[in-house]
């Protein structure tokens, strides 16, 4: 039973992460219609500029702010400059942002050298909370809550607002929404940066929870796509639901068979594209 | 028309001939190390061609092509290490499971189309690269299997020394172009290039689209564990990084460099890439950020490349438009 508890809330902790990293992915491909090879560079430059803030100014709340900025403006100019010219050319968008992701690792490499950064967390967060015969961390704790309260906002502003109608209007049928008077360039990019900046976010809490080095970039790719092909492109409910059964099934997968750990993120998505091809949520 | 499609025909024979002369009678004169690269380019290149037979041919952007060719790199590296069989068998054996996991996986990945294949192939490699880099008992985890013996083949020459074993892939080489050459040209090939240009139409036309797909995606996949095969000699060593993201992207950077549906094409495109990786390598530590260069600028500015870019300097010569 301890080990059943344990291992849900770790495999629930890392569904948060996974989430920020997968629903920034899967907004990015809701509007472009593109897989970001350099979303996992986002995360990876946003841990790093959140460790530096961090360890400078020596307040983790500024961190994620500054993270978040510098990230989100990086992808927007990485949109305006690269990808948004090329609309509907998959494999050249593909090939450039494998070279854009390149090269960022490489200059990550070069600023912050190769060694593993740790963020440390204000005390508060680095404490444990205890119920009864349990011990919960209270990081993980804060990221499940974080990522939980990102995922009502952006759902509400998606839903709710004015803004939010104009972006699902962009994702259903760009032309026709540009025809209604939606200025529908402007609306790529900033669900660019948006994407960038959840990844950048995302990076930060990564940072403090389970470090960062450079190839960690392409070693969480995989599992956003996993994520977003699971629960659906351009879905954030789907990125949710995927984020939280390949959180929980890699958790439990690590545990069991330790051997398998990677393979064991096949089969849901063997499941699922069997089953439904445009993932559990996604649209035709 | 006829007489331009002549002479680009006229042009293609002699950049075939000049590239055969030179990969046949050139290499013995050469430094060892520049062999080297030869041998590892023309392997590079049998996995970049049958990609090509996905990319260019079939209009299948299949992305995890990396992961058949280290399936192929593995088995010969288990077969070689663990087990006594001959040369022969260990290459049909490579081939063999290649093409098996391309069909396994091609059931999984045919199910999605466009923007969404290209994802989908490219999780599968990384769940390889995944078993690759877990399952240590096989495959030795982030140690790779080291120590893979060139074959004895019963001949006079050693195939441990270069120029043996660079006329051993050349040998393969040719017979794989030549393969996938009578490929796209029989009936089947044929129908591969209508389904890359018009779905709906061949579909209307009674052809059995997925079926198609499928069976290219397999041929591609055995292909690309010959390869691997080859490569796992060549290197007497393999370990994950030769199924990971970056050896993934840079076969679909070979096959675009050579411009895709260009078959031949691709290998240059694989002298290019191994050529640049190797000796940029040597001059500046920075070598990923001139790789990410090569990326972004194929993307941008020679997307059907380098002879994508010398038809347009034709093209614009002679504005006689309309697709040959």
């Amino acid at each position: 039973m301890e080990f059943w508890i344990n291992q849900t809330f770790n495999g629930l902790s890392y569904a948060a992460l996974l989430f920020l990293l997968g629903g920034g992915f899967t907004l990015i491909f809701g509007v472009m219609k593109i897989a970001n090879i350099a979303h996992g560079s986002f995360y990876l430059v946003g841990g790093y500029i959140g460790y530096t803030v961090a360890s400078h100014t020596g307040n983790f709340y500024l961190a994620f702010l500054v993270a978040c900025v510098v990230v989100s403006f990086l992808g927007m100019v990485m949109e305006r400059l690269f990808l948004h010219h090329l609309g509907g050319q998959d494999l050249r968008q593909m090939l450039i942002t494998m070279g854009i992701a390149l090269f960022l690792q490489d200059l990550c490499l070069l600023i912050w050298g190769g060694n593993p950064l740790n963020l440390s967390v204000p005390g508060y967060l680095a404490r444990s909370l205890r119920v009864g015969k349990y011990y919960f961390p209270a990081l993980r704790i804060f990221m499940i809550i974080a990522a939980g309260f990102l995922y009502i906002l952006l759902r509400w502003f998606q839903e709710k607002t004015r803004v939010g109608a104009m972006v699902r209007a962009a994702v259903d049928n760009m032309e026709m929404s540009e025809g209604l008077g939606i200025n529908v360039p402007l609306v790529t990019l900033g669900v660019f940066g948006l994407g960038a900046l959840l990844a950048g976010f995302g990076g930060v809490i990564g940072c403090a929870f389970m470090g960062i080095y450079p190839g960690l970039d392409f070693e969480l790719l995989p599992f956003a796509f996993v994520v977003v092909i699971i629960g659906g492109m351009g879905s954030l409910q789907g990125a949710l639901v995927g984020a939280i059964i390949v959180g929980l099934i890699d958790n439990f997968g690590k545990a069991l068979f330790p051997e398998l750990s990677y393979f064991t993120l096949f089969a849901p998505m063997a499941i699922v594209l069997g089953l439904r091809p445009t993932g559990l949520f996604g649209r035709g | 028309m006829i007489p331009d499609r002549a002479q680009s025909r006229r042009w293609v024979f002699v950049g075939l001939f000049l590239g055969a002369l030179i990969l046949i009678a050139v290499p013995p004169f050469l430094p060892t190390y520049i062999v080297i690269l030869f041998t590892l380019s023309l392997v590079y290149a049998i996995v970049a061609m049958s990609l090509d037979l996905l990319i260019g041919y079939t209009g299948l952007g299949a992305l995890g092509h990396a992961a058949y060719f280290a399936i192929g790199a593995y088995c010969t590296a288990i077969l070689v290490t663990r087990h006594q069989i001959s040369f022969a068998g260990v290459l049909g054996s490579s081939i063999l499971l290649a093409a098996i996991a391309s069909a396994i996986f091609g059931i999984l990945a045919l199910r999605a189309a466009g923007v969404y294949f290209l994802m989908i192939t490219l999780a599968i490699a990384m769940c390889v690269w995944g078993l690759a880099f877990r399952w240590v008992s096989l495959t030795g985890g982030d140690n790779g299997i080291t120590g893979i013996s060139r074959p004895a083949l019963g001949l006079p020459w050693d195939m441990g020394d270069v120029i043996p074993f660079y006329y051993l892939v050349l040998f393969f080489f040719v017979a794989c172009l030549l393969l996938m050459f009578l490929f796209i040209r029989s009936p089947f090939g044929k129908t591969l290039v209508g389904i890359r240009d018009s779905e709906s139409r061949m579909r209307v036309l009674g052809y059995n689209i997925w079926l198609h797909k499928y069976l290219a995606y397999i041929v591609a996949g055995g292909f690309a564990g010959l390869s691997g095969c080859l490569y796992a000699y060549y290197n007497s060593f393999v370990s994950p990084n030769d199924a990971n993201l970056t050896h993934c992207m840079e076969m679909v950077l070979m096959v675009t460099i050579g411009g895709p549906g260009t078959l031949a094409g691709a290998a240059p495109g694989a002298f290019v890439i191994v050529f640049l990786k190797n000796m940029v390598s040597v001059y500046t530590q920075r070598w990923l950020m001139v790789l990410a260069a090569v990326y972004v600028l194929t993307a941008l500015y020679a997307p059907e490349g380098v002879m994508g870019i010398f038809r347009q300097i034709q093209g614009r010569r002679q504005p006689v438009g309309g697709k040959g």
